[in-house]
Formats: structure tokens, C-alpha cells, sequence
């Protein structure tokens, strides 16, 4: 098979960038959509024109890295999986692929299609963790979890940090991201010293990062490739409301959207 | 010569760590503070030591080239963690934890690192509970286990087929609370082109920004490699695209000796290669052969049928065969030599006629499909993803793949590298699996290593240190390692050859899997290492890296890459060369059992099991950059003397 690629194009922060349209060479089915950037790139290299520049790594969908909307669509036409794990099967022969970065005001674009996520990092730095020191823990089967709770907690833990559901938004909210990380800790008896404090903190750092407010329109659980709930979000405005209610005098309110 | 001095502490072996803890000298929390560690790499390893040295209170920069801590490629691991637990009450101990692990590194690993190794499981578990990982619960609440290939009993905890990612977003969290906390420096977009060896001492990295290309120096009392293995010189692997060499490959070269680069693992379920194109192949969790059972067909002639118009009595189910006692879940060097054995006989299957199957069918009937899709469900769905099958109701095809180097830098028992200062954890140094890695020890080591063993052996080396004394980056030092890294830059963007990076990287990848896979001989070693040296010629002459050095340039980070490949590829080959028997994954057809063995005649061994020469080659070799690679590497030998356990035939037959 042969495509049409209509690539988003940009040489760095500060340059304008646009679409360009490659030709590719013969294809196969079985490529995943990064072996058809593979491919596409080492024709282009031949031809002495400079590489698209992708994020991506572990190529399995686990590390959260490759980011690409195909067709309008973060990671493509399925459910359930990153651009990793999109095949070229789920396109026809002589289809024309449009390609552009994440676009978000807090995912600046830093060449092509690779963005800066480092906004996810800082959000987690405010308060994505259980304060515990090393070598400060109790036997492991000192702190019983419900199966029940550790499996929604697990629900939630599988988030990989990529960003689709930012990308999805029209608002460019990191609404169902950061209710992941929060529902994750919340859910576990180990996570409740700091349940409010972390809550407070993490939403105040995203509304800091320029992410867009939840209008519940559930585009983010739509193309996430571990199909995380929106009802993480629902869970993370309880948790949210009980801790501005309790009242933190050291938290500043943000806006939990 | 470089001195390869293990610094195994005196003592009986269950109370070397105790007695070591309680003679190493302690550094007051006032001058710790005065003491910087670099720490590169924050997977598994990285981020738990950076996490833990920070808390100490020494001051703390972490690099990775990713763009955050959390993609580093100990997020990909499956299956689970070991630990000594025995939760299950099914005869498990430190002590046979410690016995599998030496037995199934095919008695060629350190005794007292692996019994260390085996008594801090038990805190690796205790730790990640109290973070928040989710790992798996029976209904009364308490953690469920599982078992794993290589073991009889169960032992290894896990989170869904995503205990790797869970155990990561731990560790980084850790990280994060000591980053938010100012504690530790973090570093991303930033990947280490060299280190910087002070007056014979490790005291700073070169590295280079990924997104600007600056160039920057930076200074430490100790640093810390933490960056993992080096299975992408086969090219195809398991690894993530940008998981590489250059990190320890540089430090080799400024001196660090690397131990036993040949011990490469090929893991036995993983889904076939299906073309040229092909960036990478993907890894079936090993726990699935707890309830899959592994199949070919007896006969040639039934290869391209439709499994399920082969009858029970025309399947070959050959791990069960050959290997009673361990069955399906013997271990993966075994695995995959015997997939590699009955493919060569005509009898693989799949497009290639490179595959096996692994079938659920009988785990389907046994458990229901549900507690299937419960135990393995993401699994099954990205096995259908890549291939468009669906394996719940045709067998899974799978075929060996490259997964784990059991080799890396030379550390001694403090993880110091012969190179004072430079301290090397994880997948990156060679200590704890010998020939062979068991399934779920690669995140127990790598969270050993980082939370509780550098914690407690860097203190000794840095209270050698004037606290605040470490040189300048304006030091000589630095600026040569800096000028020598742009040399290599210069030289990469200026070739205008012909071919890209990745043509090269492809080439290099089937010279290695060729001559240095899964079954290698003297010939095709030295056809191999000639290979390589001519591609590595080529490269030079050949290699077209477009786009500029001072920006975002994925060509030229991966020219970088490949130019260290080429080298270490070659010292592969020679270590290869050099062992002259087999153990564990290092298969030498030249010493393979054979119906002439008592071995094989008693029934301990099959024929064509690995044969090792114990009275020549039971040590640890080290080998040590000349200077140039027009010259051949210096070998050292660290001996390995084992005081408690029995080296012996490794069976797992009975």
C-alpha cells in the first residue's frame, strides 16, 4: 500500500510551522504507524531532506511518549492504544494521513511533532506521591486493601502520562490526567494522610501550568489508550470540594474546573 | 592492568550485608549536604537511588535523555518482582531465592551480591506497598503471588501485565517528592556523552541538550550510572527504540572495565519478526507459560496447517518433554534454545517458520476464558494488536527475542566500578545474574541496587573525600572530554555519506544476531568481530546525518549511538570468542552435552545442554579499553569462589 502524508512541519519553538505532504514509499499492513514514519523518513533522509522529528520509545504503549493526532484524533482511529500500537491496517491504499502535534498552550510544540510535556511533571512534583522515606515501611501485608479498591486504585495507576486526553479537549484540559494520579493514591488506605493536601496542590499547579477548565464533554476518556474513566474526574472534584470545604489555611484555591 | 578487587566483606555469607552496614564508615548529615551525586538514568535503578540519596541529604542532579523520568524503559517490564516473602507458605526463603537466582545464572554471578540481593527483597515489597503500587489482592485483602520460570514456588508480585510501569511511577514519584522538595536537580532532554575521570577518579558527565544541542559540563563527588542494558546492538530487541549504550560505553572507555559483555538474554516469548521494516519486537510476558503450554507439531508437514486442525497426538509440547520438573516454565536461556532447536529441525511455525506456539485452549477449559482475560486480558489485547489475531481462540505465535544483557560495567561489592567514584546499578552493571537472568529479578535488582545498597555503599567512598573539594568543571579534565565529544559531533555531521544511521544500526543488528544470538561457534565469532570492524570502517566513511548539531536532531543522537555500537559489538564478539564453554545464555556449540556424557546417561541433562568448563572459566571477565580500538581489549579476571553454595550441573529436568 502507498499513502499521502500531510505532516505538520515547524523547525523550533519560535518558528511558524506548517503542513507538507509526502508521498510514501511501498508500505505493508503489518508496519505500525511509527514504522511508516520510519520508513517515510529514511526516504527522506535519502533524498537529502531533513527527518519529521517524533516523539516516541518503547514502541509496546506503556511509556507514554509517542504522541501523534492522526486524522483529527490523538493516537489514531482505535480505542484503547497509542500511535504505537496503530497499525497500517487500519488505513486503505492511497488514503491521505493527516498528522499534527499535540496542541495545547501548556504542551509548547519543540520541533514537528514533538511537544514539551514537562507540564505533567511539575503537576506531579506539587503532590503526586505518598511521603514516605525509604526503609520507613511496615511489612507489606501490614496494610490490607480491599481487592476492590486496589483494582480501581489499578484502574487509575495505568495511566502512561501522554497527554491524549489534553490533546482531545477543547478546552486543553488535564482534567482526567491528573484525576488519575489523584484517584490513584486516594483510593489506597496508604494515600489518605495526604489525600486533601495533595489534591489542593496538584490541581492548583495545573490550573498554574495553562491547562483549560472540564466541560465534561468526555473527548479525554474517548481517545485514551488505557481507557481511563471520566468518573476518576467526578471522583477528584469530591475529593477536591471536601478539601476546600475542610479548609487548608496553607492552600491556595485553585479551580478544579 | 586494572585491579578487579570484589570487596566482599569477611564473614559468613548471611551476615556479610549486616557486618558490612555496621563497619562502613557514616558521613554526618551536616557534610552530606556538602557532598554533590550525579545520578544518570531514573528508571528503576536511577530514580530510587536519586530519590534515596536525596533523602540522606546529599545533593542530588538526575539526567535522562527523555523528556520526563517516568518513560524510562523499566516501565515496560510485565510480569512481576520476586521476593522472599514466602506469603504463600510454599517453602520459599531468602536463602532459595538466593539459590535459584546462582543456579539460574548457571553459577556465574557473585555469591555474596546475589544473597544481598535476595535479603533486601523483602524491603523492595514493604517500600512500594507504602508508596501506593497496586499490586494484585485476594479478596481478604492481602497480596496475591505468582509464579515465575526457574522457580518452584511463588514468589513474584505483580500489577496486572504492568508491574514494570507501577513499580516506575513509584519510584518516580519518590523522585518527584524530592524534586518538589528542591532536593534533587532534574535534568530531562539531557543525555551523557561522557564522563570525566579526575586524577583516576570519576568526578563529572559531559552532556548534551537534546533540544538546543548545548554541551555542558557538570561536576560531582561521585556519580552514579543507573542507565541500563545494552540490548539494542542486536538492533531489533525488546528495548525501546532509544534505550542505548553510550553512557557506559563512554565510561569504558575512560577506563571502566566491562564484565562479561557476551551474556546476553533472548527471551522466549516474543512475537515473531514479520519484515524488513520491523523497529522493534514485543515481549510476551513470561508468566503467560504459567497457564499457556508451549507446542510445534511432531511432523514437518503439518507447520502450515491451522493449529486446530492438528490433533493432540501430532503435537510436540517439547518443554514439558525434555524438561519434567520445570516443564513450561523452565528457564528462558533454555526456553529459547529449545524454540531455536526444534525451528532448526523444519518444525516452526508461522509465515517465517520461525515460531512456536503458545496455547491457552487447555487453560481456557481448566479456568474459564474470564480468570484468563482477568490474569493476561491486556496481554491478549496487544498480542491482537500486532498481529490480528485473537488468542483466546488460536494459540499465540512466539519466537526468542533479545531482552536483557546480563553484562555491564564491573562494579565490586559497594557497585563501584574499578574507576573510584563511579558507581554503576541496575541493568547497566553486571553483578547479580550471571550467565542468565531469572523472570522478575531485573526490577528487584534494579530497586535493590537504588533504595537500599548505594544508599548504604556510597557513604564509604565519599567520607574518602574532602567534603567540598571536587574539581572544577574548568578543570582540563573537563574541557578534553568536552572537546572530545564534540570532536565525535563534528566528525558525524561533516561524513555527507550515502546512508543513514539506522541503515547501519540494521546491519550491525544482523551481524551480531547471527554470529553472536542464540548458538555461537569460534568461526562465526571471527567472521563476525571481521564484520563488524568493516562496517564500523564504513560507518565513518559512509554515514549521512542531516539537520544541524546545535538543535532537535533524532539522526544525530542515534549516529552517536550506533558509533558506540560498532564498537561494542566487536568486544561482544571477542568476549564470546574468548569463553570457551557455555553457561546460562552463552551458547558455544562447541560445549554442548552429549550422549557420551555420564550427565545425559544419569538424566540430568538433555543432550545439547549447556556445558560448562568450571575449572577454566569460573570467573568474571573484565575487560579493559586499550586505549584505542585499533588494539585488542585487556582481559582481567575476577575469580569466583563459591563459599556456600555447591557449583553444580544446572538441571531442570529433575
Amino acid at each position: 500500500m502507498k499513502i499521502k502524508l500531510k505532516v505538520w512541519r515547524q523547525k523550533n519553538r519560535d518558528t511558524p510551522g506548517q503542513f507538507k505532504t509526502y508521498d510514501s514509499p511501498e508500505l505493508n499492513e503489518h508496519m505500525s504507524f511509527l514504522e511508516m514514519l520510519d520508513v517515510i523518513n529514511e526516504d527522506l533522509a535519502n533524498k537529502g531532506e531533513e527527518p519529521i522529528a517524533f516523539d516516541h520509545d518503547c514502541r509496546e504503549g506503556i511509556c507514554g511518549t509517542c504522541s501523534c493526532v492522526i486524522n483529527g484524533k490523538p493516537h489514531g482511529p482505535n480505542r484503547g492504544v497509542a500511535t504505537c500500537q496503530t497499525y497500517m491496517r487500519s488505513f486503505k491504499d492511497g488514503d491521505t494521513i493527516v498528522v499534527e502535534p499535540w496542541r495545547a498552550k501548556a504542551f509548547p510544540i519543540i520541533k514537528d511533532l514533538v511537544v514539551d510535556r514537562t507540564a505533567f511533571d511539575r503537576i506531579q512534583h506539587a503532590g503526586g506521591y505518598i511521603s514516605v522515606r525509604t526503609g520507613a515501611a511496615p511489612d507489606a501485608n501490614a496494610i490490607l486493601v480491599p481487592k476492590k479498591d486496589a483494582d480501581l486504585a489499578m484502574d487509575a495507576a495505568q495511566c502512561i502520562g501522554c497527554g491524549a486526553c489534553v490533546a482531545a479537549c477543547k478546552n486543553a484540559s488535564a482534567m482526567l490526567f491528573v484525576a488519575a494520579k489523584v484517584s490513584h493514591l486516594g483510593l489506597l488506605p496508604q494515600g489518605q494522610p495526604e489525600r486533601e493536601k495533595r489534591v489542593l496542590a496538584m490541581v492548583k499547579q495545573m490550573d498554574e501550568e495553562g491547562f483549560g477548565a472540564c466541560t465534561a464533554t468526555g473527548s479525554c476518556q474517548a481517545v485514551c489508550p488505557k481507557e481511563i474513566s471520566i468518573a476518576f474526574i467526578a471522583r477528584m472534584n469530591h475529593d477536591y470540594g471536601k478539601a476546600l470545604l475542610k479548609g487548608d489555611p496553607h492552600a491556595a484555591p485553585g479551580q478544579a474546573g | 592492568m586494572a585491579v578487579l578487587n570484589s570487596n566482599i566483606p569477611p564473614g559468613p555469607l548471611a551476615e556479610k550485608w549486616e557486618q558490612y552496614k555496621f563497619n562502613t564508615k557514616l558521613i554526618n548529615p551536616a557534610n552530606k549536604r556538602k557532598y554533590k551525586v550525579i545520578v544518570v538514568g531514573a528508571g528503576l535503578a536511577g530514580a530510587s537511588a536519586a530519590a534515596t540519596l536525596a533523602e540522606l541529604g546529599y545533593e542530588v542532579h538526575n539526567f535522562v535523555f527523555h523528556d520526563s523520568p517516568r518513560r524510562a524503559h523499566s516501565v515496560a517490564a510485565q510480569g512481576g518482582i520476586n521476593a522472599a516473602k514466602n506469603y504463600p507458605n510454599d517453602g520459599d526463603s531468602v536463602y532459595r531465592l538466593f539459590y535459584d537466582t546462582i543456579k539460574g545464572g548457571d553459577f556465574r554471578s557473585r555469591e555474596a551480591n546475589v544473597y544481598r540481593l535476595a535479603e533486601v527483597s523483602l524491603n523492595i515489597i514493604d517500600q512500594c506497598v507504602a508508596q501506593g503500587v497496586p499490586f494484585a489482592r485476594e479478596y481478604g485483602g492481602f497480596l496475591d503471588n505468582r509464579s515465575f520460570g526457574g522457580a518452584q514456588v511463588s514468589r513474584t508480585f505483580y500489577a496486572r501485565g504492568q508491574t514494570g510501569q507501577q513499580l516506575l511511577i513509584g519510584a518516580y514519584s519518590a523522585l518527584n517528592k524530592m524534586i518538589g522538595a528542591h532536593a534533587v536537580k532534574s535534568y530531562t532532554h539531557a543525555e551523557m556523552l561522557d564522563l570525566v575521570v579526575v586524577n583516576g577518579h570519576a568526578k563529572g558527565i559531559i552532556v548534551r541538550h537534546l533540544e538546543t544541542g548545548a554541551i555542558t559540563r557538570h561536576n560531582a563527588d561521585a556519580i552514579v550510572l543507573a542507565t541500563g542494558g545494552y540490548g539494542n546492538v542486536y538492533n531489533l530487541s525488546t528495548l525501546a527504540r532509544n534505550s542505548n549504550a553510550t553512557a557506559i560505553w563512554r565510561a569504558y572507555k575512560r577506563g571502566a572495565c566491562f564484565a562479561n559483555p557476551c551474556y546476553t538474554q533472548i527471551h522466549p516469548t516474543c512475537i515473531p519478526v514479520s519484515g524488513d521494516y520491523q523497529s522493534k519486537l514485543t515481549l510476551m510476558s513470561e508468566s503467560l507459560r504459567n497457564d499457556g503450554r508451549v507446542w510445534v507439531p511432531k511432523k514437518k508437514e503439518d507447520c502450515k496447517k491451522r493449529p486446530r486442525d492438528i490433533p493432540e497426538a501430532d503435537r510436540d509440547y517439547y518443554l514439558e518433554r525434555m524438561y519434567a520438573a520445570f516443564g513450561n516454565l523452565a528457564p528462558r536461556d533454555v526456553s529459547s534454545r529449545a524454540a531455536k532447536q526444534v525451528c532448526d529441525e523444519g518444525r516452526g511455525i508461522g509465515p517465517s517458520g520461525l515460531g512456536v506456539y503458545l496455547d491457552f485452549a487447555d487453560a481456557i477449559q481448566r479456568l474459564g476464558e474470564g480468570k484468563v482475560r482477568e490474569r493476561y486480558g491486556n496481554l491478549f489485547a496487544m498480542y491482537h494488536e500486532i498481529t490480528n489475531e485473537d488468542a483466546y481462540h488460536t494459540p499465540m505465535r512466539i519466537y526468542p527475542a533479545v531482552h536483557y544483557t546480563m553484562g555491564g560495567l564491573w562494579v565490586d561489592y559497594n557497585l563501584m566500578s574499578n574507576l573510584p567514584g563511579l558507581f554503576v546499578l541496575g541493568e547497566a552493571n553486571f553483578s547479580d545474574h550471571g550467565a542468565n537472568r531469572l523472570g522478575a529479578s531485573a526490577l528487584m535488582q534494579g530497586l535493590a541496587d537504588g533504595y537500599f545498597v548505594i544508599p548504604a555503599t556510597i557513604s564509604a567512598y565519599l567520607a574518602s573525600q574532602n567534603p567540598g573539594q571536587r574539581p572544577p568543571v574548568e578543570h582540563d579534565a573537563f574541557r578534553a572530554a568536552e572537546a572530545d565529544v564534540q570532536a565525535i559531533i563534528t566528525k558525524l555531521m561533516n561524513s555527507k555519506g550515502k546512508h543513514t544511521p539506522t541503515s547501519f544500526h540494521r546491519r550491525l543488528g544482523k551481524i551480531m544476531w547471527d554470529h553472536c544470538g542464540m548458538a555461537r561457534t569460534k568461526a562465526g565469532l571471527e567472521a563476525g568481530i571481521k564484520h563488524i570492524i568493516a562496517l564500523r570502517d564504513e560507518y565513518w566513511r559512509e554515514v549521512n546525518v542531516l539537520g544541524a548539531a546545535n538543535d532537535w536532531n533524532q539522526a544525530l543522537e542515534l549516529a552517536n549511538r550506533v558509533a558506540d555500537y560498532l564498537e561494542l559489538g566487536e568486544l561482544m564478539c571477542r568476549d564470546a570468542l574468548h569463553r570457551e564453554e557455555s553457561c546460562g545464555a552463552h551458547f558455544r556449540e562447541e560445549y554442548q552435552y552429549t550422549t557420551a556424557d555420564p550427565e545425559v546417561q544419569n538424566g540430568l541433562v538433555n543432550v545439547g545442554d549447556v556445558k560448562r568448563r568450571d575449572d577454566v572459566f569460573a570467573y568474571v571477565a573484565g575487560w579493559e579499553y586499550p586505549g584505542t580500538t585499533e588494539k585488542a581489549p585487556v582481559l582481567n579476571k575476577e575469580p569466583l569462589v563459591y563459599e556456600a553454595a555447591h557449583m553444580s550441573t544446572r538441571s531442570y529436568k529433575v
